[in-house]
């Protein structure tokens, strides 16, 4: 055994787990080859999230890269504009609406994909399918769903007495209902996310739980709500947290299926911001709009933080 | 366990069956729909939702494949495909060159500090585009690169990068150090150890890596909307939805085609890989 090796009967008696001394020269290794990632991740997240920030304080607009300094005149007029108070409405029914649904939903589905039955692996990819696709794309599916003419679900509320004839639904042309098919796409594309990861969650706890609440008398209901929920409570947590983000951040669905209309009025914050920012061209303004994105992230920050180092003590 | 009566038991039996059933049919129906638009004669796909006699589920006339050679022979969707897999192969590079090394560093050699580092890398991922696109856009025309495949390949890899050495971290973890351990007493370097023993260990890992940076690409929407505006550039997410729809013509036929084609092979791939997915997110709320 050669000499540079610094005595490596000690190194292997002494596992480096998290905590323990690691050598000098796998620390600078370790700084080196992570070096590459911090940089990239400063210059393209965290110096544009601070240049949003920045810009949001500014007159900038698309055409020229000069500007001038305006304080929080981006944000007053914002706040003062109905489009703007409509789509803050909107996102936070949106968010609220889509994630209660999804909830509910994948609390049933992912039990009831608890079991074992036949075709269960078929039936798993089929439910997971919505969420693999490009939203994009599944989006234009629902579009022609909705289609003002040809919309199937017409037909079927028509087929089934729901609409008399003469009588007709103008799906995306009417704000109401509008709203309701984006909620109705975005649960349909959440749900399999989340179930996922409650399904996780179910099948961490030990059986014999179960079979603890059962001798002790405790209904199917009971288990459920007293036993089981509480032990998934981090698993929700996440389910949650990453759901709102994911729903309150989108603009994808509204853009594709509304464009905000009729009249803006199923703009969500962050379409308004693409609207305003990007094909408006008030760079300024789209950014003041995008800012108020950053409280919802910012609370969620904190709590993954949070339950990260609660894990780490458990 | 208590007994449960012969009667109860069918009941719950008919009732799991009914709700499986319901969420299949709720989560395939838009993707039915798109076979069915994708082959249908024009004659047989726009009668108009008020005639209730004609069941708009079934083939009323036989199917044809004209929508499909539209869709090849006199769109772009072609270019849009190749568009997007230049983009895609050029982002998992970069993913994996900056990934694979912060990924391993962070599971081996940074200890206690490389915890909480991790943590604030993954938060990163959701810093959402939304929030983002105002200040690239201004990035994007500094450079000179709007309108260009570059801009797409230089911003992706901001959602790839921290998601996946997140993922590469955990996987880096789960192998046993004894390995590169015990190649390091036998005279190996770390990094001959990296490169000779881990690397080829962590195949299952770069692969799920290669795949989700892949998918995440072709699913990408927003930053495409704003950095394209040629349509011969766009990629097939955006090129779809923006350019497929000419004015009021109906083209129902080849857009379902377009989107049941770009989205099948992607919801099969993605399957496979969806539980390594899910488990990146779920990483301490589980024990």
């Amino acid at each position: 055994m050669s000499t540079t090796t610094s005595n490596p009967a000690v190194a292997v008696a002494a596992p480096l787990s998290a905590g323990d001394t690691i050598r000098r020269s796998d620390r600078r290794l370790g700084a080196i080859m992570l070096a590459p990632t911090l940089v990239y991740i400063g210059l393209l997240v965290a110096v544009p999230f601070m240049l949003a920030l920045f810009l949001s304080l500014t007159n900038s607009s698309a055409g020229s890269l000069e500007f001038s300094f305006v304080g929080l005149a981006n944000f007053r007029s914002v706040m003062a504009s109905p489009v703007f108070q409509r789509a803050l409405r909107n996102t936070f029914v949106f968010t609220l609406a889509s994630q209660v649904t999804v909830m509910v939903l994948g609390n049933i589905l992912a039990r009831a994909l608890m079991k074992s039955f036949f075709g269960k692996s078929v039936a798993r990819f089929l439910i997971l399918m919505p969420w693999a696709a490009p939203i994009s794309l599944a989006t234009l599916g629902w579009l022609w769903i909705f289609d003002s003419t040809f919309s199937v679900i017409n037909w079927l509320l028509l087929v089934v007495g729901w609409l008399q004839p003469g009588q007709w639904y103008y799906w995306l042309g009417d704000t109401t209902l509008g709203m309701i098919a984006i909620i109705t796409i975005h649960v349909w594309r959440m749900l399999p996310f989340s179930t996922v990861i409650l399904l996780a969650g179910l099948t961490s706890i030990p059986s014999e739980v179960r079979e603890a609440a059962a001798i002790d008398g405790a209904g199917t209901l009971a288990r459920i709500f007293q036993v089981e929920i509480p032990m998934m409570k981090p698993i929700l947590t996440v389910a949650v947290l990453f759901g709102v983000v994911f729903t309150f951040t989108d603009m994808s669905l509204v853009y594709l299926l509304t464009r905000g209309g009729p009249y803006n009025s199923t703009h969500v914050l962050a379409s308004l911001a693409f609207q305003d920012g990007v094909l408006g061209g008030d760079v300024g303004r789209g950014a003041a709009v995008a800012i108020f994105l950053v409280p919802v992230l910012v609370v969620l920050a904190v709590v993954m933080l949070r339950a990260s180092r609660r894990a780490e003590v458990v | 366990m208590v007994a449960v009566s012969p009667a109860r038991r069918a009941l719950n039996a008919v009732v799991h069956r009914a709700t499986i059933l319901f969420f299949i049919a709720f989560a395939i129906f838009p993707f039915y729909w798109m076979v069915v638009t994708s082959f249908k004669q024009n004659a047989d796909l726009y009668v108009g939702a008020t005639d209730i006699r004609h069941n708009p589920f079934i083939f009323n006339r036989p199917p044809t494949l004209d929508h499909l050679r539209t869709l090849f022979g006199q769109t772009l969707y072609p270019t849009w495909l190749m568009n997007t897999l230049l983009v895609g192969v050029a982002v998992v590079g970069i993913t994996l060159l900056l990934a694979v090394p912060a990924g391993y560093s962070l599971a081996r050699l940074t200890g206690r500090w490389g915890e909480r580092l991790s943590i604030a890398i993954f938060l990163t991922y959701l810093v959402p585009s939304t929030l983002l696109f105002i200040p690239f856009s201004r990035l994007v025309s500094l450079l000179g690169l709007t309108n260009s495949h570059w801009a797409l390949i230089l911003i992706y890899p901001t959602f790839t990068v921290p998601f996946c050495t997140w993922l590469l971290m955990g996987f880096f973890k789960s192998l046993p150090k004894e390995i590169e351990e015990s190649a390091m007493v036998d005279g190996c370097s770390r990094v001959g150890a990296i490169g000779r023993i881990v690397l080829p260990l962590a195949v299952p890992g770069l692969l799920t890596v290669v795949i989700f940076a892949l998918t995440l690409v072709i699913q990408e929407f927003v930053y495409s909307l704003t950095f394209i505006s040629s349509v011969e550039k766009m990629t097939v997410s955006v090129g779809v939805p923006v350019a497929l729809v000419r004015g009021d013509v109906y083209y129902w036929g080849s857009l379902m085609a377009a989107c049941l084609i770009t989205s099948i092979p992607i919801a099969i791939v993605y399957n496979f890989f969806l539980d390594r997915f899910i488990a990146g997110f779920t990483v301490g709320a589980i024990k």
